[in-house]
């Protein structure tokens, strides 16, 4: 493994870092898997398409698809998740997986379904020494990525609303009675994942400058595996996760014998985390009552 | 033994041969269109996918309507009997057997495969369950496509190609769903279907009854993998080459909407549902063209959303009151006087099974299946009377 | 049963984590005795059943049913041993009809043994034994009055006739021993009169012991021969119901010290 490879990975991580505190803070505080969350990438991607194509100025371009996935996050909410509340987790996660198709199928009708170049700008390569190549790109994921995530952290660990959040992680109608407004907390969790999604998304885009409707689902489905490694529920767990996964994922795809059998392994990996260790490397242990 | 003659009249009764007549029927009327030259080549062959999209549909319900555990994998079941048995078939088609011989060997073969690889998704199940299981499984699916494509005796990226059945696959297929159904619907009205069902409702209770909850949930995946195996052999046989890319995500999620529209545990709706989900699919793809095909899919994620909501949200309870399928069946029989057996107290109804709303059987937070731990003995249970009720 | 006790523990006890929930328990229940195990909220009643039935291993200590050794012993063992229970929060199989219900109860009973095959392929003794299952849940059923209603949902029934129920199946498990989990809670008085008399009936009819968990005073007092009292996790007190329900340290347990 060279170094140029794990910077790459850490990169890649610090991607599925940001998708995986969707999963993970929206599975702590709404008790849900939102399948639909892959999708939001996607739909940030294509919002930063469309703004570069329309006027060209890709600070726009982020802030559009920062406003557009929080807005469609809490209305997916509002309108797919909230009226199931109290209903088995079976029939929400079917729904989710609804939503996650109705977005696809409107980009693929709006959009088509090939893969349309984004023309976000181009980062120069840096070369450090002999060996090391990075691309400027990787470094801007990773240092941006880690400031949200120390963000975030120190959000919801300091202010009276992060306080909130895990007052209904922990008991939804206990944090009621103590006079917490669970729907608004719940609207803001998912406020905050696609937030993060959408800033995932553009790093995404940075890696590889295409985008087409099924952009978000694989990603999606490594940040919910980077989420259940660390442990779902955790935040320092999903970016453990996303970071391990982020790097397996690239020593793998640069050793030739490995190289396709990647998506396997990386499910594997899940497979094996959630036999032995479901709750993963941060998780709570879960009771269940009898 | 008077009993057991008693009771064979009691299993006479028409409504519970309702399937098999279908299915019979349906055989039967293509059989002579077939025979007397109406039936075109491309109807036939569609008559092929509805039967194996039969099979599929009504073996993910039992996974997903009576054990009521959600399997994102069924593709990938279908997938491992699809490659392995049509490898097989191939081998056996340098000899000179029969091709009706060949075939049943491959189906056998391949729904035996699949079943083993059922047992391994079985595994997890037992010690998860809920959104946990349906990711292990969707994770499964996705490793055995992406082996599958890489193994250089599968054809690798060209994919595995296949020798064709001709015309008469719809009738080995069709033969196939009527032997299926007779076994599902046989299981599931005993005492193993009774167990199955109870774990669905309330794995805890049905601990403490004493039924064997590790068995039964590795008997229905290995039980269904099987059919699914034997799916994918049709399927096979159906198309040339099988590729690992037909096997993806979104085929599973297909077979789910068609359980999901049919009704969990309703395996007539699995039936028609199926019937329908393909015959509309054939339509549109000989009508849409490239990105139109979307189309298709806005309709599964509606059907997906608009079923489920309508059936669990509290919301719209009193409309679904109004104007559910149920009660309009229900105001029907008062119009002309009729009664559900149900409501005849002689009768003994075993079709309990159907289920709309989804059982909240597992705590919101709970993930683990064995892994049983205490709450503090001692912490307020809800009042029981509102147990079930919603927020 | 020429075992002087049913039920005997000796010394039973469980820690989870740092907590110790019960500690050294000794019951000692005889044949057909209606025995009753009282305590506060959190004193670890509910845990003792669930040792009792196999979902927790104790830490230590044993217990014995007519005098086999039963501690550790799977859920699946301790039914088919009999032990049969019923649960604070009522646990049924909501979208099943009510005799489907006390069928599933049948399930373990080696005298419907029927593998999957034979019922897959409707084999002469599938519908032998189907026959037999349906004639003997209707036959508990009949004796709480619920078989006018077993082609109902079994959360389509009345919060009593639900209670009622769940007694069924249990005892469809065919036990010697039925663990009752609260049977009263949620019922009016007249409902709970009503329950008292089914339950001394059903010890009558089944020759059964039970063993219940109950905080209605009144209904402990009508049917209990003797009961425990827990408190902490830990034994308070022992004895006839009228001597205990007056021994001042469990007054004080239960109104708390001044």
């Amino acid at each position: 493994m060279t170094a140029t490879t794990f910077i790459d990975g850490l990169s890649l991580g610090a991607i599925y870092a940001l998708i995986a505190l969707g999963y993970t803070m929206v599975y702590g505080i709404a008790k849900m898997l939102n399948f639909a969350h892959g999708d939001i990438i996607m739909v940030g991607a294509y919002t930063v398409y469309s703004t570069l194509l329309w006027m060209g100025k890709p600070i726009l371009a982020v802030i559009f698809a920062i406003a557009v996935c929080v807005i469609l996050g809490v209305v997916i909410e509002k309108v797919a998740y909230k009226p199931l509340r109290g209903a088995s987790p079976l029939a929400v996660l079917i729904t989710a997986i609804g939503v996650s198709y109705l977005l696809q199928a409107i980009a693929q009708l709006a959009f088509g379904a090939k893969a349309v170049p984004v023309g976000l700008p181009r980062f120069p390569v840096l070369h450090i020494g002999d060996k090391l190549v990075v691309n400027v790109s990787t470094l801007i994921t990773l240092g941006v990525g880690s400031v949200l995530m120390i963000a975030l952290t120190l959000f919801i660990k300091k202010s009276k609303i992060g306080r909130a959040m895990i007052a209904v992680s922990e008991d939804r109608k206990a944090a009621q009675l103590m006079g917490v407004n669970v729907n608004r907390i719940i609207s803001l969790t998912f406020a905050i994942g696609s937030a993060l999604a959408a800033v995932a998304s553009i790093f995404y885009l940075m890696q590889i400058p295409n985008t087409s409707p099924t952009l978000g689902s694989m990603p999606g489905i490594k940040a919910f595996t980077a989420a259940v490694i660390g442990g779902i529920g955790s935040i320092p767990g999903a970016m453990i996760g996303g970071v391990l996964l982020g790097v397996v994922e690239k020593i793998c795809l640069s050793i030739p014998a490995l190289n396709p059998y990647t998506t396997a392994i990386e499910f594997a990996i899940l497979i094996v985390i959630l036999m032995v260790r479901p709750t993963g490397i941060l998780g709570k242990k879960i009771r269940e009552k009898v | 033994m008077a009993g057991y003659f008693k009771s064979i009249r009691d299993g006479f009764k028409l409504r519970n041969f309702t399937n098999y007549i279908l299915i019979a029927a349906a055989l039967i009327l293509f059989l002579i269109l077939e025979l007397t030259g109406v039936l075109r080549r491309s109807h036939a062959n569609l008559l092929a996918q509805v039967g194996f999209s039969i099979i599929l549909a009504v073996s993910l319900n039992l996974v997903v309507g009576f054990l009521g555990e959600l399997s994102l994998g069924h593709a990938g079941f279908m997938c491992a009997g699809a490659y392995i048995g049509c490898f097989v078939a191939n081998q056996l088609h340098k000899t000179s057997l029969p091709p009706l011989v060949t075939l049943i060997v491959a189906m056998a073969v391949g729904g035996i495969v699949a079943a083993l690889f059922g047992f391994v998704v079985g595994l997890p199940a037992l010690r998860l369950k809920g959104d946990y299981l349906a990711i292990v499984t969707l994770a499964f699916g996705e490793i055995v496509r992406n082996i599958c494509k890489n193994l250089p005796w599968f054809g690798g990226a060209m994919g595995l190609p296949t020798e064709q059945y001709g015309t008469h696959l719809f009738i080995v297929a069709f033969a196939v769903v009527l032997l299926m159904l007779i076994l599902t619907q046989n299981l599931i009205h005993s005492k193993h279907g009774r167990a199955i069902t109870a774990i669905r409702d309330n794995e805890i209770a049905a601990r403490a009854m004493g039924i064997n909850v590790v068995f039964y949930k590795l008997f229905v995946f290995v039980f269904t993998a099987f059919f699914a195996g034997v799916a994918g052999v049709i399927y096979g046989y159906y198309t040339t080459p099988v590729i690992y890319s037909s096997f993806t995500f979104n085929y599973s999620i297909e077979i789910l909407v068609m359980v999901v529209l049919g009704g969990m545990g309703n395996i007539t709706g699995s039936i028609l549902s199926a019937s329908l989900i393909t015959v509309v699919n054939f339509v549109l793809q000989s009508n849409l063209s490239g990105d139109q095909a979307a189309i298709k899919y806005l309709v599964y994620a509606l059907i997906l959303m608009v079923t489920i909501l309508f059936n669990n949200a509290p919301a719209f309870r009193p409309i679904k009151e109004k104007i559910g399928l149920q009660a309009i069946l229900s105001r029907v029989r008062k119009k002309f006087g009729l009664k559900h057996p149900s409501e005849n107290p002689e009768e003994i109804v075993d079709d309990s099974a159907k289920w709309h709303r989804i059982p909240t059987k597992i705590k919101m937070d709970s993930i683990l299946s064995t892994d049983l731990k205490p709450a503090d003995d001692g912490t307020l249970e809800p009042d029981p009377r509102q147990e079930d009720k919603h927020e | 049963m020429s075992n002087p006790l049913l039920l005997e523990t000796r010394d039973l006890g469980i820690t989870f984590g740092g907590l110790k929930a019960v500690q050294n328990l000794n019951l000692q229940i005889k044949p057909m005795e209606l025995y009753g195990l009282i305590g506060p909220n959190g004193a670890g009643k509910t845990t003792v059943f669930n040792m009792l039935t196999g979902v927790y291993k104790p830490t230590y200590g044993h217990f014995y049913l007519d005098g086999e050794d039963l501690t550790g012993q799977s859920q699946q063992q301790t039914c088919a041993r009999g032990i049969a229970r019923t649960f604070q929060n009522i646990r049924l199989f909501n979208n099943m009809s009510v005799l489907r219900n006390v069928m599933v109860g049948l399930h373990h009973d080696p005298a419907f043994k029927c593998n999957p095959l034979v019922a897959m392929f409707r084999l002469p003794a599938y519908y032998v034994h189907e026959n037999a299952m349906v004639d003997r849940a209707r036959e508990l059923l009949d004796i709480f009055g619920l078989d006018g209603e077993r082609n109902n949902l079994a959360c389509n029934l009345p919060y009593g006739k639900q209670r009622k129920l769940e007694i069924a199946r249990a005892l469809a498990t065919n036990p010697k021993l039925l663990l009752l989990d609260e049977p009263a809670a949620g019922m009016n008085p007249q409902e709970t009169a009503e329950l008292m008399e089914t339950i001394k009936s059903v010890r009558d009819t089944f020759k059964l012991t039970i063993l219940l968990i109950e905080h209605d005073m009144s209904l402990v007092n009508g049917i209990c021969e003797r009961v425990t009292v827990l408190n902490f996790g830990t034994e308070l007190a022992q004895g006839p119901v009228g001597q205990v329900l007056r021994n001042p340290e469990v007054i004080r347990a239960y109104l708390g010290t001044d």
